[in-house]
């Protein structure tokens, strides 16, 4: 049975990290589990939290008038769901749903937000790590801007 | 030059812009064929597209197509109806590595039609299924709606062979991972002596060679499916230039790792 | 297989080498004046030929004038070049007709079965002959009519003894001087009033002709007169272009300002592709006539700078002007090299004369050349 701190660690997001942050950062953590079809968060509502997957997988979806419930991304084990927490006006932009039953660790946004605050060090390695995988999810988006798949015009 | 005429004996419309033909010589002929290769091919009159070959490589009787639909000559061919000649030339072009593939772990990366010149390759591995080690298919596709061979995706589980389907949007019935097929090579988490074989749109393919190789699999374990403007098949009428190689001679299927050099140079 | 000595034919000879291929069931093309220019057609007889004709070529310049003399091939290369026989500007390929049932029956496509003889080819144009031999007919799909048909031309070639304004086979190694590969080879030597030619047979179907012809054996003076005429020619050329390492040059600098720089004044109209005796690029296309009866594929001449011709899914490849001047001269001077194992240059000339705005393919490679010793220096 993994303590916070390690299973923390395990994820590729958080690798690395000093022993000292890991347990700062698992004092703001506790474990959660949900159920399949069930809501994790709702688009607008205050995000004060931030999940990492342990297992299972999470559909990020809008309501889009006219087409219904559309997921725009899946995320699976090891990634983390939200980013809300670190900016005004901190509200989600997504809803969230597990696609099956799945087991997270949920961090308390403010909580962190104060420890990077006064360790600028811990801010440094968070943020460093965040901006590592923002740069990958924003690479897949700009991928599917283009639209790869769509038609072509003539032979 | 001169083609032979092939008989459509069965249509399956794939999505809404996509079929498979089955053919058959009309002069009741064979084709041999490599997975990888194309064939030139035309519905009577209306212009010769070059089109990989979808079928099974061990049955030489029957010639299968998956065409998508964007213009004059590709339109007037997956309107040909059951009995409908098609005038056929080939195999043309370098297969897939299947020989260079024994004995590794191979992946099997495909966005949208791209999956249709890798079914031939994933029916001669699934074939001989011992001389191979892990089997992963990471495919993507627009959306539900736009993928192809679907009961057929099963099958293949079945047989042997990982399989990982991803869309770029999806409705909530759809409950498989939404994404792009690099998110799909990162979490399959591939052994470094994989061998990748590659089909999709340039820039699909681009990403994912930098996923592959982020996962350790280098550029010279990835074979990608080239396509450029292709008139004659045969290395004669000089369309299909890429930077030193003609696709039609040279490719369609290139090393990776000879490709970079070409591919990072724009509109060449 | 080339007589060492050689023979003579008095230039009234000429007449009768025509007449002699025409017996012999060929059909004779050769250079001719047309539009205010030496072109290649169907000569009848030797008045046809460009008699007293000379030309002055340079970038985007092509003016014919007259010479002093009788000369028949006192000129260099004109637009046409031999490659429109080796490869049509337009071949039927493949037809078929609609039969009552609704199907297509393939038909055979119907030909000029007379072989050809050509007159007056230059060394330049035999090279790239030889060149386009290698795209044609070197590859898996080699046409067997085609091969066939090439195999019976035959050849007369003519040693230029006067090099053009843009000519510059010396720095490719193609001429100015025909070693092999022809019928016959002619010297034209006009001297103390007399007009004639020092000849040699260049294998044994070039020395049967000659055998009828009206010939006499070359002395040592007629000899040298030949040598010395061709001389002329080596000494002569219009341009330069150092060829040395020209592949890793320019696939070295495919992002060089020097593309923009000369898609400025390119206009993309292609006339270099045209004239070029080793360009290529055909667009392979299907027709039906109107009741849709009949349905014909054709091979057409294309060109790499139509903004079609990289065609795919929706747009072009190579967009812009500059892209497009890149890969043909690339294609040219660097990757013909790795898809056919040469140069596709000869050094002809044609692309310069004929560019209606004076690009010069050899000051192109020149500024790239200099740009690149300078960043060396630099580095």
């Amino acid at each position: 049975m993994r303590t916070l701190d390690q299973l923390i660690a395990a994820s590729p997001t958080f690798r690395g990290l000093a022993d000292e942050y890991l347990a700062l950062i698992a004092g703001c953590a506790v474990n959660e589990r949900i159920d399949a079809g069930a809501e994790l968060f709702h688009e607008g509502d205050p995000a004060e939290r931030f999940y990492l997957i342990r297992k299972g997988s999470l559909a990020l979806e809008l309501q889009v008038p006219g087409r219904g419930r559309v997921i725009i991304e899946t995320l699976h084990a090891g990634d983390v769901a939200g980013w809300s927490w670190l900016f005004e006006p901190h509200r989600w932009q997504f809803d969230a749903r597990a696609l099956e039953p799945t087991a997270l660790v949920a961090f308390d946004g403010t909580c962190l937000r104060g420890k990077c605050e006064s360790d600028h060090e811990l801010g440094y390695e968070l943020m460093r790590r965040f901006a590592g995988t923002l740069t990958e999810r924003l690479q897949a988006a700009r991928l599917r801007l283009l639209d790869v798949y769509g038609h072509g015009r003539g032979d | 030059m001169t083609p032979a005429g092939y008989r459509v004996l069965e249509r399956t419309r794939e999505t809404s812009d996509t079929w498979t033909l089955r053919l058959r010589a009309a002069g009741g002929g064979t084709m041999a064929f490599l997975p990888g290769q194309f064939t030139m091919i035309s519905a009577g009159g209306a212009g010769e597209i070059p089109i990989s070959i979808s079928g099974d490589p061990h049955d030489e009787e029957l010639l299968v197509h998956t065409v998508r639909d964007v213009g004059p000559a590709s339109g007037a061919i997956c309107a040909a109806a059951v009995g409908e000649l098609l005038w056929v030339r080939g195999p043309f072009g370098r297969p897939w590595p299947l020989e260079e593939a024994e004995g590794r772990d191979v992946a099997i990366v495909a966005g949208g039609i791209g999956l249709a010149p890798l079914r031939p390759a994933i029916l001669g591995l699934l074939g001989a299924r011992e001389r191979y080690g892990r089997l992963v298919l990471l495919y993507g596709g627009r959306s539900p709606e736009q993928l192809l061979y679907g009961p057929e995706l099963e099958a293949w589980r079945e047989r042997g062979i990982e399989v990982q389907v991803t869309v770029d949007s999806a409705g909530p019935e759809w409950l498989g991972p939404v994404g792009v097929v690099p998110g799909l090579i990162r979490r399959a988490e591939l052994a470094p002596g994989t061998l990748a074989m590659l089909c999709g749109p340039e820039v699909m393919m681009r990403f994912s060679a930098g996923s592959l190789a982020a996962s350790g699999v280098p550029a010279h374990s990835v074979h990608a499916s080239m396509e450029r403007n292709m008139q004659c098949g045969i290395a004669h009428c000089g369309h299909c230039q890429l930077g030193p190689t003609l696709v039609c001679r040279d490719g369609p299927v290139y090393r990776w790792s000879e490709l970079e050099r070409w591919t990072a140079v724009r509109e060449l | 297989m080339s007589t060492a000595a050689g023979h003579t034919l008095e230039s009234s000879g000429i007449g009768e080498l025509i007449a002699a291929l025409s017996r012999r069931g060929y059909l004779v093309v050769g250079p001719t004046v047309a539009g205010q220019a030496i072109v290649y057609g169907e000569l009848r007889s030797a008045a046809e030929l460009p008699a007293g004709w000379g030309d002055e070529q340079e970038a985007g310049h092509y003016r014919l004038r007259r010479r002093e003399d009788e000369a028949l091939f006192g000129y260099a290369v004109g637009p046409h070049s031999w490659k429109r026989y080796q490869l049509p500007p337009d071949a039927l390929l493949w037809r078929a007709r609609r039969a009552e049932d609704g199907t297509l029956e393939p038909l055979e496509p119907e030909r000029d079965p007379r072989p050809l003889a050509l007159i007056g080819v230059r060394s330049c144009e035999l090279h790239a002959m030889g060149i386009m031999d290698r795209v044609r007919l070197g590859g898996a799909h080699a046409d067997p009519g085609e091969r066939e048909r090439r195999r019976q031309m035959f050849i007369v070639a003519v040693q230029c003894t006067v090099a053009g304004g843009t000519c510059f086979c010396t720095s490719m190694g193609t001429g100015p001087e025909a070693r092999d590969g022809y019928d016959l080879a002619l010297t034209e030597v006009i001297e103390d009033g007399r007009h004639y030619f020092v000849m040699q047979a260049g294998s044994e179907r070039g020395a049967e002709l000659m055998a009828e012809l009206d010939t006499a054996p070359a002395s040592e003076a007629e000899v040298g007169a030949g040598a010395a005429a061709r001389s002329a020619a080596a000494a002569g050329m219009g341009r330069e272009l150092d060829s040395a390492d020209i592949r890793e040059l320019l696939l070295g600098n495919l992002e060089s300002p020097r593309w923009a720089e000369v898609a400025e004044r390119c206009l993309s109209c292609g006339n270099c592709t045209m004239v070029c005796p080793t360009c290529f690029c055909t667009s392979v296309e299907d027709t039906t006539d109107l009741a849709g009866e009949t349905v014909e594929r054709h091979e057409r001449w294309d060109s790499c700078f139509t903004v079609d011709h990289s065609y795919i899914h929706g747009g072009p490849v190579r967009a812009t002007t500059s892209s497009r001047y890149r890969q043909w001269m690339t294609h040219k001077l660097a990757t013909w090299f790795d898809q056919f194992g040469s140069s596709g240059c000869v050094g002809c000339g044609r692309c310069i004369t004929w560019c209606p705005v004076g690009i010069d393919i050899t000051e192109q490679a020149r500024l790239m050349r200099e740009d690149q010793i300078a960043a060396d220096a630099d580095a």
